[in-house]
């Protein structure tokens, strides 16, 4: 559980996240807004990279914000990012054996780990192949492991999918359901595509100009007529989600 | 730079699209990595029975700002973080050998230890800088510290046996060189001396890069931001490649106290570190094989253009084409042209032994 009370973010004059005040519950949560609503900004906050104005952060008891960044990921949050980050000059099993060794675990576990994680996010390519000979939705799915191996305790995924074919992104959403179940570890979903965001969280936060619009059950807030209003705009699009 | 990052992230073996090359989990690779520089190595053992006094000492400075090379390749090959004071911390690396050496007390080999440690530390004060700063303004700094170097290094001049911390004697003229450890006491012996410890700082780099810290660097070369979501300290190992290079470029500069007749200031002119910059990418910035190439290339060139009568100077223009030539047509450099050709080849011939 992740209780955010009173958050808010200034660079200069922008406010991309004000006064924010949510409590994601735990299981899957989804956070949707449209471009600029501060959806990636209230990640880097959560990862340490953006220090907020004000506010608070505590997830499973503990204080978030008064821990560095690098040592959050020991403590177990864990992340993806919108523009994919899997580090290219390392083998696949080097860039999931990395983020092993550096959040605690145990050598003579890393190798049974390592490859329990790309087993779970079903990368079928060879461990030693460089990442950098590897399509979008493989590298996609390294980030993933890289962010389920080990104890990961919360993980943000920052649109997990974006850029990828349906299959794909239909292989993903499998992948990310399983999170909460199996791994025991909360999972926050950022993202644009709706349907992935119904099919994986169970709860919903809708942010708009760093004002929180709305939160509840994903199927509710998807009827929400603010959020239809803010975010998905269209009567097409609503139409779709409501069929 | 640019260029020269996106054509090194494009290359990437076709082997690895087969799942069949994970064969037996061979996670690891074998200890071909370290091989090489002790194939190096040994070749240059067998060097002195085929050349003269002149090229064992021309080899012995190679040898010696090939691990400077080292140094910067592992900071800006390695970590993404440019530095243009190696040669400047080379001299003070043999400033603080030939210091330590005029004691008389210690052996060689911690004289040389203890140069790497001293020059270390000094790396890590170096290194704070980087942690704030990259790019242009990083190697506007370095450059800087290295200026400031050798502007110190002009007043105090190199110890001579004087009295005082500085241990230098205004009225004894002409320089004193760091004492030779008694295995090594020729030239011969000397440079294979020097050779052996210079290989023995590459395997030092090699094991780094291999382990934790390697992939820890690969991390924050990409992202810092991905490295720290990662759990990786920045902080910590920025400063522990500095340390590293720094420590490494210490000891090589304590080897070269004692290769020839003492060390002066004019031996490392700041802008000596360009051009080691401008020979690591020409000869392959992100193989550590580059920088052998790169010693070859900043000692052993100048003394063959010598030997035929040409003007050193020229290879300033040289350098500059080949720098050219190099970002535009093989942004991987010679050691990087040179592993995936034997690649090629060692393909080659294992498809026609099989065929055969």
């Amino acid at each position: 559980m992740i209780e955010i009370k009173e958050l808010t973010v200034r660079f200069g004059g922008v406010t991309p996240i004000q006064a924010m005040d949510l409590t994601l519950p735990g299981g899957a949560c989804g956070l949707i807004g449209p471009n600029g609503a501060g959806k990636t900004t209230f990640f880097n906050v959560l990862s340490g990279f953006v220090t907020p104005a004000t506010g608070r952060v505590r997830a499973f008891g503990d204080d978030l914000l008064a821990l560095p960044g690098h040592r959050r990921a020991r403590w177990g949050l864990r992340r993806t990012f919108q523009t994919e980050q899997a580090i290219e000059q390392l083998s696949v099993y080097d860039n999931v054996a990395m983020v092993h060794e550096h959040t605690g675990g145990h050598r003579r576990d890393r190798h049974r780990d390592v490859l329990t994680a790309l087993d779970f996010v079903g990368l079928s390519v060879s461990p030693t192949a460089p990442v950098g000979a590897l399509g979008a939705g493989e590298r996609r799915l390294v980030e993933l492991a890289r962010a389920v191996v080990g104890r990961p305790r919360v993980v943000l995924l920052d649109e997990p999918a974006a850029g990828l074919p349906d299959e794909e992104t239909g292989r993903i959403g499998a992948v990310i359901r399983r999170i909460p179940a199996e791994l025991d570890a909360m999972t926050v979903l950022v993202d644009h595509d709706m349907s992935l965001v119904s099919a994986c969280c169970d709860v919903t936060a809708v942010l708009d100009f760093g004002r929180l619009v709305a939160a509840g059950p994903t199927q509710e807030v998807l009827r929400d007529e603010h959020v239809v209003r803010a975010y998905l705009g269209t009567e097409e699009i609503a139409s779709e989600e409501s069929r | 730079m640019n260029v020269l990052e996106d054509a090194h992230r494009a290359t990437a073996p076709d082997h690895a699209r087969h799942p069949t090359a994970a064969i037996g989990h061979r996670l690891r690779q074998p200890l071909s990595a370290a091989a090489w520089p002790a194939g190096v190595a040994a070749a240059a053992l067998l060097l002195p029975l085929f050349t003269s006094a002149y090229w064992i000492q021309v080899l012995t400075a190679a040898a010696v700002f090939s691990v400077a090379a080292l140094g910067l390749s592992v900071l800006y090959g390695r970590v993404g973080l440019i530095s243009l004071g190696q040669i400047a911390m080379l001299a003070v690396g043999g400033w603080t050998a030939e210091r330590l050496g005029q004691t008389g007390t210690l052996p060689f080999w911690l004289v040389l230890l203890a140069t790497g440690v001293v020059t270390g530390l000094i790396g890590i004060v170096i290194g704070l800088p980087a942690l704030r700063l990259s790019g242009l303004y990083l190697a506007l700094i370095t450059l800087m510290l290295a200026a400031a170097v050798t502007i110190v290094l002009t007043n105090i001049n190199f110890p001579n046996g004087g009295p005082g911390f500085l241990g230098y004697d205004p009225v004894k003229s002409g320089t004193v060189p760091l004492a030779r450890p008694a295995i090594a006491a020729g030239d011969t012996a000397y440079f294979r001396y020097t050779v052996v410890v210079c290989a023995l700082m590459f395997l030092l780099a090699i094991a780094h890069t291999r382990g934790r810290p390697g992939r820890a660097w690969a991390a924050i070369r990409q992202s810092e931001h991905a490295a720290v979501a990662a759990g990786i300290n920045v902080t910590l190992y920025k400063l522990w490649a500095f340390a590293l290079a720094c420590f490494m470029t210490g000891v090589a500069g304590a080897l070269l106290a004692a290769s020839a007749g003492g060390l002066t200031v004019y031996q490392f002119p700041p802008q000596e570190s360009i051009t080691l910059l401008a020979a690591l990418l020409m000869a392959g910035m992100y193989h550590f094989a580059g920088a052998v190439v790169a010693g070859l290339m900043l000692k052993a060139m100048p003394a063959l253009l010598d030997t035929w009568g040409v003007s050193g100077n020229i290879l300033l223009i040289v350098f500059g084409v080949g720098l050219v030539q190099t970002l535009v047509t093989s942004p991987q450099g010679i050691a990087g042209q040179l592993s995936r050709d034997l690649a090629r080849l060692s393909a080659r011939l294992r498809v026609r032994r099989t065929t055969s």
